[in-house]
């Protein structure tokens, strides 16, 4: 066949057979017809396909292709800054270098890892919370950072081997930081790591809010204030090609630094209180009168807030976790403690008020105090008593227990409850940081309704002297004392002293408005605590220079035994009575209150030396012109 | 020639009566429409180059000196006399096959297949040679037959397709084989083949469907089809070119993002930008607007080479223009087809406008020929 075709005659088509050129050509030109119509009708197919593409579903495809092109970052907010009254910051961001991957870019996941363990120390932590991190909340191409805090050592490795790891990215970002340390841990807080509950608990404003952010405010003011603080997220519309690298931004908008939050805290104040309550377990909480300003508020043992800020060691938090004198439990507002004698400057006023006792009311205190057809004997602190005529004076300096055993048979638990109430006992004071506790002042519902029993006699006295079942925090001491010393007026105790430049509300709770002769009465009684030689902390006024009220206190930890003798030998150290004052100065015109507990401190002198501290540097540092030198 | 009242036979059918101009044209070999036609596509393709490749200079460069060999060998091939052609064929067809055949002996195999014959300093691609040789087979067979054909005609000229198209696909390489067999079934057609085998053939087509995607499709093969109608299932795998490309067209709109403005083509989203998947480029940077047009480019070089084989004089002369012409068109409704997402993905570029050595000079080999034939002086024994 082809060797017929080969042939010269082939080509003039008609060697073999008779051909009809007439018609073969008219059946070529049909064909080519056809041909010409199946064409058209095959770019018909054509046009139409890219007139659906580009015209019917043009919409559809840009917008796929701006989010292939497009890659928007969050640019996070620089973190408003926590400052002392004075203009000093306790809390501010500090630039770190991050060692991030770009997972997308990375070959070999494992092979890189390996690499960079062989640059930089990578824990196993490190890997673990890389890990943990790649699960969720992850965009595509956005770098997952794998240590933090690099030092400028490992800067410099990392960057020198960087082009050749791909996908390795070293970030600069700012974190918190705290340079006072352990100073203000409690009352502060600190930020730390977004974690997964966090994230599950936001909503969708929120997940754009915290987008491109690592931390949150977990407790203290960092928390309660986290909404100030956080700022407003910006981001930056990045041209990335198909492999993720960034080319070119195409538009941004500026991220909006958080609000500063000044406080009324005073570094120098928390100072000396933390230098004086060094070694010791306990809190202090320093108020000013005026304000309800918290100018002090310490919690021993403290901690190091910035172990928290990039995530915590598994280590340094069983370490705190774990240490018996809790330096993680904020004692100024969740530990709650028996008040003690620390009430009978308020209590007393409430009889006087009531009517229940007045200032000649004398009781005899031979010891102890007995109840009718009650065999048990309420004793009084000191063996042998106070002597026949006790009155509501001597009871509150010499701190009689039996007179008040009286006064509080004689008042009921109710009148003991309302008037405390006044004063805040037994509900949050409100003050501006999370978790604070509530304290314990009974009455017969709750003793009814939480215990399942009856209100006894016996209860009146226990209440009477702040024992039994009645709790108070720090804080609620601290807030009771400023509305003694503020005549009555409970002013709710708060941190902040401006947010964002404006000044914060101070919110009167409650004022009780006392017969001004009773208030004199304790008052004097309160001066004289310090200032009479019989005081119960006559000790604080040697060398003191200014002058200054205030009340003691022991709490039992645990219950001494009928009979039993009191002996601190033979108890352990953490079974000896707490060790409370509280107190205000100066007593001519009160500036300052000051609750201080000291857990096992046996001597409530002891927390009344820690008080006299704190209010000699708030009166020097905060009024150095009335007060230069009065210490 | 008869006298007819079809307007062909009005135009003037010796050299002598032709205007300067044209005598001009005919005397060089070359058809000005079609040369026309062809620098506006090769210049416009020039620019879609130059954005598909990330603005190459290097590219550009390279393709011009493809041109111009290209162009070379157009005008090479245009003297070409057509008689000669067809005496050639068989010969033609014969080193065709010899060399398909080689390339299982001595050939170069790259990614997965064996379809390169190494001449030390060029590796040459017989497949190519067969792209022509086909064709020219299949019209020099015809020409000596009665038309329409016999059924043994057609057995024969079966096997004259079937031959080279089994031993290409076996390289593997499935797109070049399809169109191969597509430029020898066209002669067929064109020659007039009864619509009852065309209709036939089609019934045995759809019944064979299924055993050959069992035995002789390869998996990859089979994957590509799979992908195209459901790119998401590999997003970054086999469907990302689809997926890609149809958002690189999509997003080109009616007017385009503008030359050089193309996100997914400059930012190397789409792969193949400027090979295969250049018309993506086109579409997204000139829009709809830009794809007409090129598509109406096309169709008028298309017209034209069926222009040329309506007036060509003899048998063999139109068969092979005819066919030349439409495999022409095959190829280019396979690649458009194939980056708008309707085909599935076969290494077929975009004629004359991807970047490529050698399917240029194959494609203008074939203008050479349409060229040739336009400006034949050779006149048919009735």
């Amino acid at each position: 066949m082809l060797g017929s075709a080969a042939n010269k005659s082939s080509y003039d088509s008609d060697h073999h057979h008779f051909k009809d050129h007439v018609s073969e050509h008219r059946l070529f030109k049909r064909r080519v017809v056809v041909s010409l119509l199946l064409l058209l009708a095959a770019l018909l197919v054509l046009i139409l396909r890219f007139h659906t593409l580009q015209i019917e579903q043009y919409e559809d495809y840009v917008t796929q292709s701006d989010n292939n092109r497009l890659q928007v970052r969050p640019i996070p907010p620089n973190r408003g800054l926590l400052i002392d009254n004075r203009g000093r910051i306790i809390a501010e961001n500090k630039a770190i270098r991050t060692l991030s991957l770009v997972v997308e870019r990375v070959d070999d996941l494992d092979a890189t890892l390996k690499e960079l363990s062989e640059l930089v120390d990578i824990s196993t932590r490190n890997t673990e919370n890389f890990q943990k991190a790649l699960k969720w909340r992850r965009r595509p191409y956005e770098p997952v950072p794998l240590k933090f805090k690099l030092s400028d050592d490992e800067v410099a490795r990392i960057a020198v081997n960087e082009h050749r790891l791909d996908g390795v990215e070293l970030t600069g970002q700012l974190v918190r930081y705290y340079p006072y340390h352990d100073l203000f841990a409690h009352v502060l807080g600190y930020v730390g790591r977004i974690d997964e509950r966090e994230q599950g608990r936001f909503d969708e404003k929120q997940k754009q809010l915290y987008a491109g952010t690592q931390s949150i405010g977990k407790i203290g003011l960092e928390r309660f204030y986290e909404d100030d603080l956080l700022g407003l997220v910006g981001q930056e519309k990045i041209e990335t090609n198909a492999r993720g690298r960034a080319l070119r931004a195409v538009d941004s908008l500026a991220p909006q630094a958080g609000n500063d939050v000044e406080l009324f805290l005073d570094i120098d104040v928390q100072k000396k209180a933390a230098e004086l309550m060094q070694g010791r377990r306990g809190a202090v909480v320093a108020m000013e009168l005026e304000t309800g300003g918290v100018i002090s508020m310490l919690s021993a043992p403290s901690f190091d807030p910035n172990l928290f800020v990039t995530g915590i060691s598994s280590k340094d938090y069983r370490g705190l976790n774990e240490n018996l004198d809790l330096p993680m439990f904020n004692r100024a507002i969740q530990a709650q403690y028996p008040p003690g004698s620390t009430l009978k400057p308020m209590l007393g006023l409430g009889g006087l008020e009531n009517k229940i006792i007045s200032e000649y009311s004398r009781v005899r205190d031979p010891g102890w105090y007995q109840l009718e057809g009650d065999d048990r004997l309420y004793r009084d602190w000191k063996k042998g008593g106070h002597g026949h005529e006790v009155d509501l004076y001597k009871a509150i300096v010499q701190s009689c227990d039996i007179f008040f055993y009286d006064l509080g048979h004689r008042m009921g638990v109710d009148l003991m409850h309302a008037f405390g109430e006044y004063f805040g006992l037994g509900e949050r004071t409100n003050i501006d940081i999370p978790n604070e506790r509530r304290g314990l002042w009974p009455s017969k519902e709750w003793k009814r309704n939480v215990r399942g029993l009856a209100w006894y006699p016996g209860n009146n006295l226990n209440m009477s002297i702040g024992q039994g079942d009645v709790l108070a925090t720090p804080l609620q001491l601290a807030a009771m004392t400023v509305a003694m010393a503020n005549q009555g007026k409970f002013i709710e105790p708060r941190l902040a002293k401006r947010v964002a430049g404006k000044e914060t509300t101070k919110v009167v709770r409650s004022v009780y408005k006392g017969e001004q002769k009773n208030w004199d009465l304790v008052y004097k009684a309160m001066k004289d605590v310090v200032h009479s030689p019989r005081g119960t902390a006559q000790v604080l006024n040697k060398k003191l220079k200014f002058t200054m009220a205030g009340k003691t206190g022991t709490a039992q930890v645990v219950s001494i035994a009928q009979e039993g003798e009191y002996d601190s030998e033979a108890l352990s150290e953490r079974n000896r009575d707490h060790a409370l004052f509280v107190g205000y100065a100066p007593v001519e015109n009160p500036l300052i209150a000051v609750a201080v507990v000291i857990e096992n401190g046996e001597k409530s002198s002891k927390a009344g030396a820690v008080a006299k501290g704190v209010m000699a540097a708030y009166l020097q540092n905060i009024h150095p012109l009335e007060f230069a030198d009065v210490e | 020639m008869s006298s007819s009242s079809d307007f062909l036979r009005q135009l003037p059918d010796s050299a002598a009566h032709f205007s300067r101009a044209e005598s001009f044209w005919r005397r060089i070999h070359i058809d000005p429409v079609l040369l026309l036609l062809l620098l506006l596509l090769t210049g416009f393709g020039l620019f879609a180059l130059y954005s598909g490749s990330g603005q190459s200079l290097a590219v550009v460069k390279r393709q011009l000196a493809f041109y111009f060999i290209a162009y070379c060998a157009m005008f090479t091939v245009a003297q070409l006399d057509m008689k000669l052609l067809c005496r050639w064929a068989p010969w033609f067809y014969g080193i065709g096959i010899v060399l398909l055949i080689l390339v299982y002996i001595v050939g170069v195999q790259a990614k997965g297949a064996q379809r390169w014959i190494s001449l030390g300093f060029i590796r040459f691609q017989p497949s190519e040679v067969l792209k022509i040789a086909v064709p020219v087979a299949m019209a020099a067979y015809f020409s000596s037959r009665m038309l329409p054909p016999k059924l043994k005609h057609i057995i024969a000229a079966l096997i004259i397709v079937g031959l080279p198209a089994v031993l290409i696909l076996k390289q593997p390489d499935l797109g070049t084989s399809i169109l191969i067999a597509a430029s020898g079934l066209l002669v067929l057609f064109l020659a007039g083949l009864r619509w009852r085998y065309i209709l036939g053939s089609f019934c045995l087509l759809g019944a064979s469907a299924w055993p050959i995607w069992n035995y002789v499709l390869h998996g990859y093969q089979k994957q590509r089809i799979l992908t195209l109608f459901n790119p998401e299932a590999d997003r970054f795998g086999a469907g990302w070119n689809t997926i890609q490309a149809k958002i690189a067209i999509g997003s080109g709109g009616l007017n385009g993002k503008g030359w050089l403005n193309g996100s997914q083509s400059q930012l190397d989203f789409l792969p193949e930008s400027h090979t295969d998947f250049i018309i993506a480029v086109l579409a997204e940077e000139f829009g709809f607007v830009g794809v007409v047009a090129l598509l109406a480019l096309y169709f008028a070089i298309v017209s034209r080479g069926l222009f040329i084989a309506w007036t060509a004089q003899t048998t063999f002369n139109r068969l092979l223009a005819g066919s030349l012409i439409l495999t022409f068109f095959v190829y280019i409704f396979v690649n458009v087809a194939m980056v708008g997402g309707l085909l599935p993905v076969v290494g077929v570029p975009l004629p004359l406008v991807s970047l490529g050595g050698t399917s240029l000079v194959t494609l203008m080999l074939a203008f050479g020929i349409l060229m040739a034939i336009a400006t034949d002086t050779n006149k048919p024994s009735n």
